[in-house]
């Protein structure tokens, strides 16, 4: 594989009144063809500010961004529209015309692209027949739900078969069941057309369900880059930690390590758990020399097709037995015990 | 003087020609120059898509000069303009001449104010979408805008009207000094009000019209 959309020392600052904001800091990003890659960050973060130099609708103040071959920090306005126009674009609040029909909507980057009228046609119904939206072609945006908006923008953005997509929180402004409706569309879309998809969002549920790797964006840096699987697994920076707060629940906090402590006397250690049948091993081995040991807290997720969990138990039992369960345990998974 | 109806009625006729004369040919040009006025002003604007800031900073200051003059003062400040123009000051073509000036500047601001209210966001889609500046305007700001934009001309209509009542004063006849010179003037109470009715009458039908295009626009 190799990078569609490549950032080098990216830097974006505003000129605002008083002091200026710096968006951006020294950003270095590799963004492999036919990925998806999610991009998440606090409000403020930048997340906006980078997608939105990606397509050239913002200048960087320093740095080479290239994408699919074309060095967009070397290109000028005016010479950025045919770009642009073979990278798509969702947004948050949709941003269909108003003036147009659904049909009218997805044909207008073809006008654009100087397609001409029959095969405009045949685009967009092609097109709407892959969002489902066929049968509303000749609706106004006004009439369609947030869902089937976001679908027409899908469609819209897809129009001039782009090779990068980049959706600016699309799932934000939809309800929890609407957003898995949709993001299954940008996975089938990602899927059949090999289109590299770039997602910005703050939720973390977000990135689970679609991204192949992660880069978390903090204050305006990049503060971990990893896939979406050793991210969740071992966050390093704090502000990735904290995200996974939010989406892990199998980890308990202090308080109910607290509490688990004076329910179980004994030994309580937190297991990080990749590996679940070496770690099932593990346990089994350990229980049968004596050790007894019980799963007090945690639960498995299954996460880019891998085991993922979190599993809390209390030992007790001869202080060796427990030792030796507590080794093997070690080995099988990254361990962390509980001190009072 | 009791002037009959049998005299007046057919010098109201050709008056109330004389002021949809006026007002239209003010509409039809003053409406295409106000309305490059307020593109020229929404798109040269900070952030705009042909943002030129010394471009932007001379449109609002001319605008904001010449809009607040009453057009009664407009009318002989725009005295050796409208000369030279014209070919001369007073009359119907002359007052039609200062009436375009007087609304273009109007129709420039009322424009600009609908398109500052079409959603930034929509701009940045069809701006993505690789759309340039030319196409923007034409196949996005203007139907974008277009209810609001109807209404703001129905409204500069009314405006018009008003402005071309006061054509009188340079002999621009019309309804206005109709009125003025068979009514107010020789104390024909009922001349003025015949007037007045065609007057309402004139602008409930443009109002009327614009309300429909406006609906039909807004698809309410
Ligand atoms: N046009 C601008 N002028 C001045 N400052 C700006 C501009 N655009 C963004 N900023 C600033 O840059 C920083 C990053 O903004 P950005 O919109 O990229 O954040 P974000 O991560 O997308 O936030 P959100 O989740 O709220 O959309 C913020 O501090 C913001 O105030
Ligand atoms: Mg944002």
């Amino acid at each position: 594989m190799s990078a569609i959309i490549e950032f080098s020392q990216v830097t974006k600052s505003f000129q605002s009144k008083g002091a200026p904001i710096t968006a951006l800091d020294g950003i270095d990003l590799s963004i492999e063809a036919g990925e998806i890659f999610g991009i998440i960050g606090y409000s403020g973060a930048g997340k906006s500010t980078l997608v939105r130099l990606i397509n050239g609708l913002e200048t960087a103040t320093s740095g080479r961004i290239v994408v699919d071959g074309v060095e967009i920090t070397a290109l000028k306005e005016r010479d950025l529209p045919p770009v642009r126009s073979r990278i798509g674009m969702i947004f948050q609040q949709f941003n269909l015309l108003r003036s147009r029909t659904i049909a009218g909507n997805v044909e207008f980057p073809l006008k654009v692209a100087g397609w001409p009228k029959a095969k405009r046609r045949e685009r967009v119904a092609e097109l709407l027949d892959f969002v489902g939206l066929l049968s509303r072609a000749y609706d106004h945006p006004e009439q369609l739900s947030g869902g089937q908006k976001q679908r027409v923008g899908i469609a819209r953005a897809l129009a001039v078969s782009p090779s990068v997509l980049l959706a600016d929180e699309a799932t934000s402004a939809l309800d929890p069941e609407t957003t898995q409706d949709v993001l299954e569309l940008l996975k089938r879309t990602n899927r059949e057309f090999g289109v590299t998809i770039v997602v910005i969002t703050h939720e973390m549920d977000v990135i689970r369900s679609i991204a192949d790797r992660v880069a978390v964006l903090d204050h305006g840096r990049l503060v971990e880059t990893g896939t979406t699987f050793d991210v969740f697994a071992e966050p390093k920076a704090d502000a990735t930690k904290k995200f996974l707060k939010t989406v892990m629940r199998n980890r308990p906090d202090a308080a109910t390590l607290a509490q688990l402590q004076r329910e179980h006397p004994g030994r309580l250690v937190t297991a990080q758990v990749r590996d679940v049948a070496a770690f099932g091993d593990a346990l089994e081995a350990a229980n049968e020399r004596g050790a007894r040991g019980r799963i007090v807290f945690g639960g498995f997720e299954r996460l880019q097709g891998q085991e993922l969990g979190s599993v809390t138990l209390s030992f007790s039992g001869e202080d060796a037995a427990v030792q030796d369960a507590i080794d093997r345990l070690g080995a099988a998974a990254r361990l962390e015990e509980v001190h009072a | 003087m009791n002037t009959t109806w049998e005299v007046l009625f057919p010098k109201l006729v050709e008056n109330l020609w004389i002021t949809l004369y006026m007002v239209s040919l003010t509409l039809l040009i003053a409406g295409v120059l106000g309305l490059l006025l307020g593109l020229a002003l929404y798109t040269t604007r900070p952030n705009g898509i042909l943002q030129n800031r010394a471009v932007f900073a001379i449109l609002n200051v001319v605008v904001n000069i010449v809009r607040p003059i009453p057009f009664i003062i407009l009318i002989s400040a725009l005295l050796p303009v409208t000369r030279a123009v014209v070919g001369t000051h007073i009359g119907t073509n002359a007052a039609i001449f200062v009436m375009i000036v007087a609304a273009t500047f109007y129709i420039g601001r009322i424009v600009e104010q609908n398109l500052v209210a079409i959603d930034p966001g929509v701009i940045e889609a069809v701006r993505a979408a690789g759309a340039r500046p030319g196409r923007i305007i034409l196949s996005v700001l203007i139907p974008e805008a277009l209810g609001p934009l109807i209404l703001g001309y129905t409204f500069v209509v009314i405006g018009i009207v008003d402005m071309s009542a006061l054509a009188g004063i340079i002999g621009g006849r019309g309804i206005g000094d109709f009125a003025l010179v068979n009514g107010y003037n020789v104390f024909r109470w009922d001349v003025t009000l015949v007037a007045t009715a065609v007057i309402i009458i004139l602008v409930q039908g443009v109002q009327f019209l614009g309300n429909w295009l406006a609906r039909k626009a807004l698809r309410y």
